[in-house]
């Protein structure tokens, strides 16, 4: 399963590299997009793949089962989500602004404060 | 209530008051300063309780570390909270002059109190996970600052602050989660612990280059340092002067907390590398700011090569050298912002940015001259000002021989006192262009473009941070010694491994 989700993360990654690299606003921010869920999946990997219980305290026992999924890479993914969520929605309200006083999705005709 | 929480507190009701104010803008403008004000009493008294009783610390909702959030502040974040509250301060009082009405109906005041909740997390938070949701907190509310206003400049600057900056966010997070994989910890003070006996220590490199790619983008670090001149000079001059003062600042400070905290098993590899993009970084910054002519681009290349005097203090690990990063931190802030300040005063004058255009402020405004000329000579190294002690103290380190790299640190001393040579250069370029030399027949000095109280909403900020500079030059000693315990607190981490984890580590 490791090996499969490694596979899955290494595309992503190289996915997402080659959207950043293209001159075009819209598909940089693609990129981005796939770039959070690339390094979501990896966090998930990273810490571990388990499949025991589910992580809750059974009734009667004050400490998680060492069988028990560890909570916490979950915990950050569902925090990294939120945040990508909101900065993809920023990000697309940006291309939109730009596109209109810009006038382009080019960026390279994007270089008239490079002087 | 507690110094630590306050903090975040403050500048978190100040923001939503704010937008409970939406559709009164005059009232947003006078929360947004007196907010301010709060922020600076909140980080003055953190910094007083920092200096008097050591090392601060609580975890949020009663879990013990290292499972809760922890917050801390050693003397080196209570510094960097204190410096960005007189920065946050200063600026809000120029915003109200600065800023159109336009964008202070669509939040401004909100959004520079939510990016300094960032910036004051970032900096007194002992998790490292938690310093990410800090960093994002800030970056998308700067964000909103830099687009706010929607001009075609700032578009095409924010494109690129924006993708770039996010990239680096995302290596953060790769670099989080791998370390979390490795030693099943988030929290710094027990990384530190962890990482001691941690079996594969190239592993842990690999997860310091992540680390230094993420922070080094955001700190302007060579060679990631290419959104920074093609952004800092789009915005507003009141926002551009708090971007430059403060949130590159974040990225060095969040350098030095992980170099000296978590990365120190190959300090050889790990420091040696530093030391050499800090000498790029110094070079670069300063070349591509003498081949520049508008005044806001000059300074935003001045602030890479800044940072590469930071990061060669943190490089050479020793007491003296980190102490110099410390001092060369807060001296840089100051005069920084400033400079940006100024710039946008005299924007107001010549009715351009543009040094080649501008000419003849001396005879129209001998005091703006004056206040330019202060922080100019403190950035160039001139003493008795505060950039010259942080310079020796930098210089000195690395000419002392006691560091691991020998006679390695003697030559990248050597560099940058060059470059301190280059940096007085372009500074004396600014003066002999926007001051010295006579107006341009096309644009003749307006003295009539500010209104009275105008005038003393800008000049005022910039008379204070102008002050801050001259006390911090003329009395050194008292400032140094603190920087010099923050850095003995950097080098032996044990009372902050304690004060996070307490007896059971």
């Amino acid at each position: 399963m490791e090996l499969v989700l490694a596979i899955t993360i290494g595309v992503l990654f190289s996915v997402a590299s080659y959207l950043l690299l293209r001159r075009s606003v819209i598909k940089m921010i693609f990129g981005i997009a796939v770039l959070s869920q690339a390094v979501n999946l990896l966090i998930l990997t990273a810490s571990g793949l388990r499949s025991g219980s589910a992580a809750f305290v059974e009734e009667g026992s004050t400490a998680l089962s060492p069988t028990a999924a560890d909570p916490l890479p979950q915990a950050l993914i569902l925090t990294a989500i939120v945040i990508s969520f909101g900065v993809l929605a920023f990000t697309l309200a940006m291309t939109q602004r730009v596109d209109e006083t810009v006038g382009t999705d080019d960026l390279d005709e994007m270089k008239s404060t490079d002087v | 209530m507690d110094a630590l929480t306050l903090c975040l507190i403050v500048p978190f009701a100040s923001a939503l008051a704010c937008i409970l104010c939406w559709r009164f803008p005059v009232a947003q403008r006078w929360l947004g300063v007196l907010g301010m004000v709060a922020l600076l009493g909140a980080a003055g008294n953190l910094f007083a309780v920092v200096a008097n009783d050591g090392i601060q610390a609580i975890t949020m909702g009663n879990w013990a570390a290292p499972y809760g959030i922890t917050l801390v502040a050693d003397l080196i974040a209570a510094i960097m909270v204190l410096v960005a509250a007189i920065i946050g301060f200063t600026v809000a009082v120029y915003s109200v002059a600065d800023i159109d009405a336009n964008r202070e109906r669509f939040g401004y005041y909100a959004f520079l109190h939510l990016m300094m909740l960032g910036v004051v997390g970032a900096f007194i938070t002992g998790d490292i996970f938690n310093m990410f949701v800090w960093f994002e907190v800030m970056l998308l509310s700067s964000f909103v600052l830099m687009t706010l206003g929607g001009e075609r400049a700032q578009m095409e600057g924010a494109i690129k602050y924006v993708v770039l900056n996010l990239v680096s966010s995302a290596f953060f997070l790769t670099a989080c989660g791998i370390l979390y994989g490795k030693t099943g910890t988030l929290n710094m003070a027990d990384l530190a612990v962890k990482t001691k006996d941690l079996m594969e220590p190239e592993l842990l490199t690999v997860t310091a280059m992540l680390f230094l790619v993420a922070f080094g983008v955001k700190a302007g670090i060579f060679p990631l340092f290419f959104w920074l001149p093609a952004s800092y000079h789009t915005p507003p001059v009141a926002v551009s002067a708090i971007f430059a003062g403060l949130l590159t600042k974040v990225g060095v400070y969040a350098m030095i907390r992980v170099f000296t905290l978590i990365f120190v098993g190959d300090l050889l590899f790990t420091h040696g590398l530093l030391l050499i993009l800090a000498g790029f970084t110094m070079v670069c910054g300063v070349l591509g700011a003498m081949s520049q002519f508008d005044f806001r681009r000059l300074l935003s290349f001045h602030i890479i090569s800044q940072i590469g005097y930071m990061v060669l203090g943190l490089a050479l690990f020793t007491p003296l050298a980190l102490a110099g990063t410390v001092f060369y931190l807060f001296h840089h802030i100051l005069v920084k912002t400033n400079l940006y300040l100024i710039s946008g005063i005299a924007n107001r004058y010549s009715g351009t940015f543009y040094l080649k255009k501008m000419g003849g402020l001396y005879s129209a405004a001998p005091w703006l001259a004056l206040l330019f000329f202060i922080p100019a000579m403190s950035l160039g190294g001139i003493p008795p000002l505060s950039g010259f002690f942080a310079k020796f103290a930098v210089v000195k380190a690395s000419l002392a021989g006691d560091t691991m790299f020998g006679s390695g640190a003697a030559i990248l001393g050597a560099v940058a006192l060059a470059v301190g040579l280059l940096t007085l250069f372009s500074m004396i370029k600014i003066w002999n262009e926007a001051f010295w030399k006579k107006p341009d027949v096309n644009h003749p000095v307006n003295t009539a473009a500010m209104t009275g109280p105008q005038r003393w909403l800008l000049f005022s900020p910039v008379v204070i941070l102008a002050t801050l500079t001259v006390v911090i030059g003329l009395m050194p000693e008292f400032f140094f010694n603190y920087a010099m315990e923050a850095a003995h607190q950097l080098l032996d981490p044990t009372a902050y491994i304690e004060a996070v984890l307490g007896g059971n580590p």
